[in-house]
């Protein structure tokens, strides 16, 4: 009888010492510190690690940088890119003056020249991330013009003369030391690792282990690097499109409602996926299968 | 005694379709309730499209007057829309483990 007690006292213990270790394992992980240098060094060192013989800035081409096939192909289209017409509607627009005036160039550092690589930003007065987009939107309403759709037609244009300006700059992108700009930055990387939609997976599941793998007739690319190549004329779509316009048709490849393409969600992905890339030279605008 | 029995079978297989038809209240409850639950989905921004695929043809069911195709789209709306806000709900703490560090 004693025995048995004995047996029981002890097995309950067990299941106590273990529930208390269940609870107390993601409250641990919770309260990690918040370290975006040390979040990017792990990630590029195990990309970097799984694809040794691939020079570094070589990972803002995506899956070319990873697959010796595709590259092939890739380099054959490149004697045409397909951005170039998005190119030349881009530099005209760009040129033209607003009814005020002024330029696009007026907006920015450096009249707009080689900063490409500094966005999405943290703006303080907002205590919101901005994207590249955001910046171009913001440029056009405060001279008086309506805001471009964020995700396509001269708005991809307009990024991708941005783009072609910094190729070579490495991603550079700031995260202050302010408590929101700290959290806008763990949101995003919440967002990334999250799995969504019915397929339940996340934007690591498939840029993360799985980089330089096939999934059906594609080659996925590793999430170093990836933001480096945008905006980008992409096959499948037959245009070119914005980052964002690339993470919403991902949202809806895993059956996931996408979100509006100015969600702080999908601001706040990129902020932290163009962190992720820091010292990768940009090489946008790009084309994709 | 033959005759009752065979009466009675008639009588029970007549009426089977009518104790399954489904009403129109029936099919608009149905989609109500998957609507509310999906707005909660997409306050939560966990929708998924399979979702709102089915709410759509749910009204489009309605609307068409097929009540027994409303409800199940519904019923199947309601399912999917309550499997997305279990999604949300458990990733909030699980995405740290796919962390790479």
């Amino acid at each position: 009888m004693n025995t048995a007690r004995l047996r029981d006292s002890c097995a309950l213990a067990r299941n106590a010492v273990c529930a208390l270790l269940l609870v107390a394992a993601p409250a641990r992980a919770a309260d990690e510190k918040i370290d975006p240098e040390m979040d990017r060094k792990a990630l590029q060192a195990f990309v970097f690690a799984k694809f040794p013989k691939t020079p570094k800035d070589d990972f803002g081409n995506g899956p070319y940088a990873v697959n010796a096939e595709m590259r092939k192909q890739w380099l054959e289209i490149m004697q045409f890119p397909p951005y170039e017409l998005a190119l030349d509607e881009g530099r005209a627009e760009w040129e033209k003056p607003f009814a005020n005036g002024k330029h696009y160039a007026d907006c920015f550092d450096n009249k707009g020249v080689g900063v490409r690589q500094t966005y999405p930003r943290f703006i303080a007065e907002t205590g919101q991330v901005e994207t590249l987009e955001g910046a171009i939107n913001r440029c056009r309403v405060e001279n008086g013009e309506s805001p471009l759709d964020p995700m396509i037609g001269m708005m991809a244009s307009l990024a991708a003369v941005m783009a072609e300006s910094s190729r070579g700059k490495p991603f550079a992108i700031v995260i202050p030391p302010d408590p929101r700009a700290l959290a806008a930055y763990e949101r995003g990387k919440e967002f990334y690792y999250s799995r969504k939609g019915q397929l339940g997976v996340s934007c690591a599941s498939c840029h993360n282990s799985p980089a330089g793998e096939r999934l059906r007739g594609d080659i996925l690319a590793s999430t170093v690097g990836i933001t480096a190549g945008m905006p980008i004329y992409r096959s499948d779509w037959g245009s070119m499109g914005t980052t964002v316009r690339r993470i919403a048709s991902c949202s809806s490849q895993t059956r996931a409602a996408p979100l509006k393409p100015d969600d702080e969600d999908y601001r706040n992905v990129e902020y932290f996926m163009s962190y992720m890339s820091n010292g990768i030279a940009i090489t946008g605008p790009g084309a994709r299968p | 005694m033959i005759r009752t029995i065979a009466l009675a079978a008639g009588v029970a297989i007549l009426s089977l379709p009518a104790l399954a038809a489904t009403t129109q209240a029936d099919a608009q409850a149905a989609l109500a309730a998957a609507q509310a639950v999906e707005n909660d989905a997409l306050a939560a921004k966990a929708a998924w499209t399979t979702t709102e695929a089915n709410l759509t043809k749910s009204a489009k069911a309605l609307a068409a007057g097929k009540w027994d195709e409303a409800k199940a789209a519904a019923d199947e709306a309601l399912a999917l829309a309550k499997l997305s806000i279990e999604q949300a709900n458990a990733q909030k703490t699980i995405w740290r483990n796919a962390v790479v560090r």
